[in-house]
């Protein structure tokens, strides 16, 4: 292969792992990739120097015969992990000049496996956001432009810089966090692939916390297998997050060519919402066409909580994000304002300075519903409304196996589009909250391209801890679709 | 329910968010499309509905209750602002 990049990640893995390619030539490759790509604006801060060096200790383990599963291979970490010695800035001002001294435990997975670290991707300011418009660090744009067109266009958020990176071939994989659909909505809209596992299945631990109830790591990749392979590196039980869960992960990728022959899968009829695109709505049937083709049980099912889940969202994620988020006071870490008149005057500036518009907006949000006499009104309804959510799916699951449903109304909007109202832009994510709330795990795959060549993605939602069985169906769709269309490299320098 | 220009000033304060007094009525007006929007949780009847408390069930993790920490304070301090030797810096507040 001419140009190293183009390999999956899986490919990568090979090659490395029997001497084809160092892990040097192929992070090389990446380093110099990432260069000729500014103009997309998916890193925050490039590490080459990490890079090669943790690249030239990958192929002296090989060489010794002690290379460990992901050796040698190139990944990109949102910048809302934290690594030890490397800036993390969350996509906030207010974090601008933070060098934590601890490493995230997913990220320290991903090293104790061998990975090798390129640089902090970009994403929406403390992962508020669906396009990755809210990020002080500028827009990221999408590698990918509809046919004849040079309108830029968004990559999806928060994890924006996470997807664009993998679709422009910048890393083999990256990490992602998704609270209401950062993992799934950036993927959908960039044709790459995307899990978010369920809520305890990695550890949150040195990830900065936007909304703890809600919150859940996942890789984004080319491919369903190395998705799989991903998430089996990055999940773990881990002490110092006490809601990760202590179940033993599962070699997912030697699960993956199973097949969906023998599963059930539901349809949720309440994910038919007015205003969806026709192309996707279409791309949703001819999903369920090939798995049925391929052995699957289509039934129709119902999960009635579902209009009630986006509203009861930016309840609780506000509310959690404006406690999350009072740690920021300019006194510990962080942007500190200048000449304080006294200590009120220091926490309110420094952090009407640090955050920006859609950041204090949540904080106002979330501070009004935890208020003394509207917590009831707000609040407590709304974790009521989480329950009712959650027991739909539990009933859906008396008659299917998983879910098959549209991952965003749209294909990717252009830059500027949608930033103005706020609502218009939370509604993007109407097919990817509710399994947040109800701690689900879901896969996005991408299952085709629409009259103007942009990539469209399928949800998979499936049983809790039941990832296993989402890759399966996510790779039977894969094949199925057999997309082989890659965004031009116009960005190239 | 909606906010009204005092209430924004309040929870602003609450928040400890400084909000120039010109930046308040445009605020109001956006927390108040969104918690017009919100509104429509009303007509779901919760009535003995318990709260969510945990996404999955299981137990509350126990640990021994030993120090397992060292001493981080030199790593603690390398990221404040103004602060000096193992002390964080703020502005007199005893007079």
């Amino acid at each position: 292969m001419s140009d190293l990049t183009e390999f999956t990640l899986a490919e990568a893995r090979d090659a490395v792992a029997t001497k084809k390619v160092s892990s040097k030539e192929l992070t090389q490759g990446f380093v110099t990739a990432i260069e000729e790509a500014r103009a997309l604006n998916a890193f925050i801060t490039e590490t080459p120097e990490i890079a090669l060096k943790m690249a030239d200790a990958s192929d002296a383990r090989i060489a010794a015969g002690t290379a460990r599963p992901l050796e040698g291979l190139p990944l990109g970490i949102k910048d809302l992990y934290c690594t030890k010695g490397v800036r993390t800035t969350a996509g906030s001002k207010i974090l601008e000049n933070y060098v934590p001294q601890y490493e995230s435990t997913v990220s320290q997975n991903l090293w104790d496996n061998g990975a090798v670290m390129l640089g902090k991707l970009n994403l929406d300011e403390f992962a508020m956001g669906s396009s990755n418009e809210t990020s002080a660090y500028g827009n990221c744009i999408s590698p990918w432009r509809a046919k004849g067109s040079t309108t830029a266009l968004v990559p999806g958020g928060s994890s924006g810089g996470s997807s664009a990176a993998v679709a422009a071939r910048l890393c083999l994989g990256a990490t992602a966090t998704d609270t209401g659909g950062s993992i799934r909505t950036p993927a959908a809209v960039t044709g790459t692939t995307g899990i978010k596992p369920t809520y305890g299945r990695c550890s949150r631990w040195g990830i900065v916390a936007f909304a703890s109830s809600l919150d859940q790591a996942g890789p984004i990749a080319k491919t369903v297998r190395d998705t799989a392979i991903l998430l089996k590196a990055m999940a773990s039980v881990d002490d110092k997050d006490s809601t990760s869960v202590n179940l033993p992960v599962p070699d997912y990728e030697a699960g993956i060519e199973g097949g969906v022959k023998g599963l059930r899968i539901g349809i949720p009829k309440e994910y038919r919402v007015e205003g969806t695109d026709p192309e996707i709505a279409a791309v949703w049937e001819k999903g369920a066409e090939w798995l049925k083709a391929q052995g699957a049980e289509i039934v129709e099912v119902s999960l009635p909580h579902t209009k009630y889940a986006l509203p009861t969202y930016y309840i609780v994620a506000p509310a959690e994000a404006s406690s999350n988020l009072a740690r920021y006071d300019g006194v510990r870490f962080g942007h500190r304002a200048a000449n304080p008149k006294d200590l009120i005057d220091l926490y309110e500036r420094s952090r009407a300075e640090g955050f920006g518009a859609e950041v204090r907006r949540r904080i106002l949000i979330g501070t009004y519903v935890l208020s003394a006499g509207y917590y009831d009104a707000y609040y407590l309804r709304a974790q009521k409304l989480r329950t009712l959510i959650k027991r739909d799916f539990e009933e859906a699951y008396k008659q299917c196996d998983m879910l098959l449903t549209p991952a965003t109304p749209s294909p990717a909007f252009a830059i500027g589009e949608k930033i103005a109202d706020p609502v218009t832009m939370y509604l993007y994510d109407v097919f990817t909250v509710t399994v947040n709330l109800a701690g689900l795990p879901a896969l996005v795959v991408p299952a085709g391209l629409n009259t103007a060549g942009l990539p469209l993605g399928l949800q998979l939602i499936g049983k809790a801890f039941d990832e296993a069985t989402l890759f399966r169906a996510g790779r039977a769709l894969e094949i199925a679709a057999d997309l082989k269309a890659k965004p031009q490299n116009w960005w190239r320098a | 329910m909606s906010v009204d220009k005092e209430t924004v000033r309040r929870i602003a304060r609450l928040a400890r968010l400084k909000l120039e007094e010109e930046r308040v009525e445009p605020m109001m007006e956006e927390l108040n499309g969104i918690l017009a929007w919100v509104e429509q949780l009303k007509e779901v009847d919760v009535e003995g509905v318990p709260p969510m408390t945990s996404v999955v069930e299981q137990r509350l993790k126990m640990r021994d209750d030993v120090v397992t920490e060292t001493d981080h304070a030199d790593a603690l301090m390398i990221n404040a602002p103004g602060g000096e030797d193992h002390f964080f810096v703020v502005p007199k507040v005893v007079e």
